[in-house]
């Protein structure tokens, strides 16, 4: 069978490694990722591990980097996406690394403080140039008092503004010049007027460029100020308004030929800081190139060290032999992979001693692991997403490769929808690669990616099933010429609005029979269309669920042979089957008796299958008429033109018998299917007692050993009494550590295994003294049955969703179509039409795909999923099992440090 | 397809003649049959000679079995639900005028006060 149907089967094994080599062995492992290892000492507080120190180094590796990801962030360098897969480093080239971080990260540090004070010297530069520029403009206006030169309304008005007419000339203004933040300038000028009671005069401008704030590096806008007071008084209150302001206040000599000398050195001043600048933003531009080309390797290796630390803090330490224990579980068929890791490890660390790999036996329930390739995985995802399968337990994921697409295209049954569809899907996995590169951080399209091979199964399923069903784009395809070849005149045809066709006398039955592919085209256009349809997909529907059910129930054989639980097979297996089989499997072969046997000839004694099924139960049967002495069988040709008696005498309903002895037959299908239910119920609680019992008494007659052990979770070999079979079937030892701790397992209601409730304690010396819990049992077996039988029922009824979905899909599908497009082709507009034509195309395709390719698509995935976890799995399935985690670098391959 | 396999009586009063060859239904059932035959007996084998060593050997098969178990389960079902049927189609008249027309070619006798819908 392929590597599929169960789940791989694993070891436990014991690993010794030597201190040196240990590292370079995990390393190798985790480059494998098939093994998982155990936590050996999970009582230990983090911190009292043994290399909790290398963590720590590690932890402050990853601070630096994340530090050096931001700047090079800032800078707007991308961490480039290379596929390589740096290894591990030794420990020695930790402390390189380590350095090298730490060299990165101060010089970094340094150049940035560096360039923040430049900065900041560069801005009161600029700002100390603006005011001279702008003063010079003040002063010029003003005309300075020293030289008298105020010719202009503007020293006028300063004039008058400032000093009464008289004293002009005379007076002596002092000033403060500075630059504000725009913003606060209004606020500033009413402080100035009311603080100053209106005897100071303030000039300001907008700087024009935006100055670049040194620390945050946002851009400023400011203005110049320039304050004219009188006196020292107002001069203090200037400057403390001016420091509240948050204003910087800067020197302006008075004379114009001083403010020319200093412009010029500022300015020269500035061009030689701007050069500095650029020097030092060249310089921190190098510091990053270099670190962007290795940042991605080193993530990587700082990840890896990480994960080995981690693991090897799971192991447990051995003084006396200076050598690590690791226990690890491993799939039976890679152990050759891993003592090909471990002698690897030891070469590169250059140890001599030789590691041990040691295979224990145990216990304790493995992991489950399937080996998937990525066609399967998605399959084996669905399947995970109710229940992890149980170890070595029949994987239905296998067949719902098949049965799930087929189960969601009964329910979408459309080609045109299907082929969409299909060509969706068939664009996702040709382009696989280069999407699965892209990273898209869409979550609906990882999704849709991620089952692209479903989507592309259901597609080409649903192109089958809307074949047959013959309905594209709610339109039929006439491919072979409909069976129904009809004739009428035109007087008949004027007579009336429509016409009910007899099958009798219009169904082809010499030359065509039934239609080759699916549904007549006929059908398409008629009136009574959805009775008929009605009538097939609801029949279908429950054939379909019968099947399935059958084959989930049959699925459970495997599952007690395998376990070795061969008396289940006959005393669990065997009622079920028969319960379900004379019930519903009788009921399917009523439909295709009455499909084969029952025509139109006697159409008004066809039997209704629903009646005669409740009847079955109620045990009420209508024999057919007596004719002369005799009963006639009922054979649809006998009623016939071709027969003896008319419908009529044979006096026959929907509930008369219809095939002989079938009181008989359905009486004695309906005693056994009774008789299994008990059967079901009592066997197999008693079957298990007494299998427990006769293992007590033969663990009696065994008498005390003495056992060593050298860990405790093993088992040694000579312990196990007696046959295989009832060491197992007796008991399942499920979920149970064999550690001196109680552990009572809970009932698993899906029956199949012998579950059953009990405390067991077990001594040092492996003695066991189980406590059969009879209550627990049979209440856990009353549970299943009920489980069962119910199920059936309800089960069965369940898969009409099978015909309320696809029929639910095929009405939106017609109501699109004659509500929507049709309007369109039905307008008799010329050249105007064209265009309306367009857009109710451009409508009807929008909403073909919103409404019944994605909300049907997801409905229908929905409940075929729900089909298939709960009326199929139910059968059969435990689901009780854990995944498989492997230690395994592949996630750590991801470049960032975001998540941890 | 029972009632073409009965033995004809030897009074053939009947209104129509039964033929005893084969319908196209019967071929129908013949092709599709070993159509899918082919896919879920033949296919399996011939996987099973030709992938010997792929660990997929048993997921090809099974995939073949179950698609041709499904696909022809469905096919058949619609096949024998529409061998007898007991109701027949409920056309407008209109429609049944245009795929008499379509279909059969029979072409309506018009008086010019009944124009063609």
């Amino acid at each position: 069978m392929g590597s599929l149907f169960r789940s791989e089967e694993m070891t436990l094994c014991q690993l010794f490694l030597q201190s040196d080599a240990a590292y370079a062995c995990v390393s190798e492992l985790g480059e494998m990722g098939l093994v998982q290892f155990k936590d050996l000492n999970p009582d230990v507080n983090a911190f009292q591990r043994k290399f909790v120190n290398e963590i720590m180094r590690c932890e402050e590796m990853e601070r630096k980097l994340r530090y050096i990801e931001k700047e090079l962030k800032k800078d707007k360098l991308k961490i480039p996406d290379s596929d390589s897969n740096p290894k591990a480093p030794a420990p020695k080239e930790m402390i390189d690394l380590e350095a090298t971080f730490e060299k990165i990260e101060s010089e970094l540090r340094e150049v940035n403080t560096n360039a923040e004070a430049l900065k900041r010297n560069y801005l009161e530069l600029t700002e100390l140039k603006e005011v001279l520029t702008k003063t010079q403009t003040f002063f010029r206006e003003y005309g300075v008092g020293e030289q008298g030169h105020g010719h202009h309304n503007v020293v006028e008005d300063a004039q008058h503004a400032l000093v009464p007419e008289e004293r002009v000339g005379s007076v002596q203004l002092g000033f403060i010049a500075g630059v504000i933040p725009r913003e606060k300038v209004p606020a500033f000028e009413r402080m100035l007027w009311f603080a100053c009671r209106g005897n100071v005069f303030l000039r300001q401008d907008e700087i024009m460029q935006a100055l670049e704030d040194p620390h945050s590096g946002d851009a400023i806008h400011k203005s110049v100020f320039i304050v004219f007071f009188q006196g020292e008084q107002l001069k203090a209150r200037v400057r403390k308004i001016c420091e509240g302001f948050r204003a910087t206040l800067y020197p302006c000599p008075e004379t114009a030929q001083e403010r020319m000398d200093m412009l010029r050195g500022v300015t020269t001043r500035l061009e030689d800081l701007e050069i500095v600048l650029k020097q030092t933003k060249d310089h921190r531009y190098r510091v990053l190139l270099n670190a962007q080309k290795e940042i991605h390797n080193w993530i990587i290796k700082v990840k890896k060290i990480k994960a080995i630390y981690h693991t090897l803090n799971m192991c447990s330490f051995e003084h006396s032999r200076n050598n690590l224990i690791a226990e690890c579980w491993a799939p039976a068929k890679v152990l050759e992979e891993v003592q090909a890791a471990l002698r690897h490890g030891q070469e590169m660390s250059g140890s001599s001693v030789p590691n041990i790999l040691h295979k224990m036996s145990t216990k304790d329930i493995p992991p489950t692991y399937f080996m998937t390739n990525r066609f399967t995985k998605v399959f084996q995802s669905i399947v995970h997403a109710y229940g992890v399968a149980g170890y070595r337990e029949v994987n239905p994921a296998l067949y719902t490769i098949i049965s799930f697409p087929f189960l969601f295209a009964v329910m979408f049954g459309d080609t045109g929808h299907g082929f969409i569809m299909f060509l969706f899907g068939l664009w996702m996995v040709v382009s696989e690669k280069k999407l699965d590169q892209k990273k898209n951080d869409n979550e609906i399209f990882k999704m849709m990616f991620g089952g692209r091979y479903i989507i592309l199964l259901m597609g080409l399923f649903s192109l089958y099933t809307g074949l047959i069903y013959n309905d594209i784009f709610s339109k039929s395809l006439n491919l072979f010429g409909s069976s129904w070849k009809f004739n009428y005149t035109q007087e008949t045809l004027d007579g009336s609005f429509s016409l009910q066709m007899k099958p009798e006398d219009i169904f082809d039955d010499a030359t065509t029979g039934a239609y080759p592919l699916g549904l007549d085209p006929v059908w398409q256009a008629s009136i009574n269309k959805i009775t008929f349809t009605n009538s097939f997909k609801m029949k279908l529907s429950v054939i379909m669920g019968v099947l399935q059910m059958a084959s989930g129930v049959l699925l459970s054989v495997f599952n007690h042979l395998h376990f070795k639980h061969y008396s289940f097979v006959l005393v669990q297996f065997v009622p079920e089957i028969l319960f379900l089989l004379c019930i519903f499997g009788y009921l399917l072969a009523l439909i295709f008796f009455k499909w084969l046997t029952i025509n139109a000839h006697c159409a008004s004694c066809a039997p209704s299958l629903l009646i005669h099924f409740i009847n079955m139960f109620l045990y009420k049967y209508e024999e057919p008429a007596n004719i002369n002495g005799t009963v006639p069988a009922f054979h649809c040709d006998n009623m016939g033109p071709f027969g003896n008696y008319s419908q009529f005498e044979m006096k026959c309903t929907g509930q008369t018998v219809f095939y002989p002895h079938q009181k008989e037959i359905q009486t004695a299908l309906l005693l056994v299917a009774v008789l299994c239910i008990p059967i079901l119920l009592l066997v197999k609680p008693f079957l298990l007692r007494a299998q427990h019992n006769a293992k007590m008494q033969r663990k009696a007659g065994l008498g005390a050993r003495s056992h060593e052990h050298l860990v405790s979770s093993e088992v040694l070999p000579g312990q196990e009494p007696g046959p295989a079979e009832s060491q197992k079937t007796g008991i399942e030892l499920s979920g149970l550590s064999a550690s001196e701790v109680d552990i009572s397992t809970s009932v698993s209601i899906n029956g199949g295994r012998g579950d059953a409730v009990m405390t067991m304690e077990e001594e040092e010396e492996g003695d066991a003294e189980a406590e059969f819990d009879t209550g627990e049992v049979f209440v856990g077996q009353a549970i299943h049955t009920i489980e069962y039988c119910l199920g059936c029922v309800s089960h069965t009824a369940s898969y009409l969703r099978l015909w309320a979905l696809s029929l639910a899909h095929a009405q939106l599908s017609e109501v699109l179509w004659n509500m929507l497009f049709r309007m369109g082709l039905k307008m008799d507009l010329p050249y105007v039409g064209s265009i309306l034509v367009f857009a109710c195309f451009g409508a009807f395709a929008v909403l073909t795909i919103a409404v019944l390719l994605v909300m049907e698509g997801l409905s229908a995935f929905l409940h075929a999923l729900r089909l298939h976890w709960v009326e199929f799995q139910s059968k059969f399935y435990h689901g009780d099992g854990y995944l498989f985690d492997p230690f395994n670098f592949k996630e750590q391959m991801d470049p960032t440090l975001d998540d941890q | 397809m029972i009632r073409n396999s009965l033995p004809v009586s030897n009074c053939q009063t009947n209104i129509q003649k039964k033929k005893l060859t084969m319908t196209r239904a019967d071929t129908a059932f013949a092709v599709v049959t070993i159509f899918w035959g082919f896919i879920g007996v033949v296919c399996p084998i011939l996987t099973g000679l030709f992938m010997r060593k792929s660990p997929n050997r048993g997921i090809v098969q099974i995939m073949f079995v179950m698609t041709a178990v499904c696909c022809y389960l469905f096919w058949l079902c619609a096949f024998l639900f529409q061998i007898n049927p007991l109701v027949g189609p409920q056309l407008e008249s209109n429609l049944i005028r245009t795929m008499q027309y379509e279909w059969y070619g029979i072409n309506p006798q018009h008086t010019p006060e009944h124009p063609e819908a």
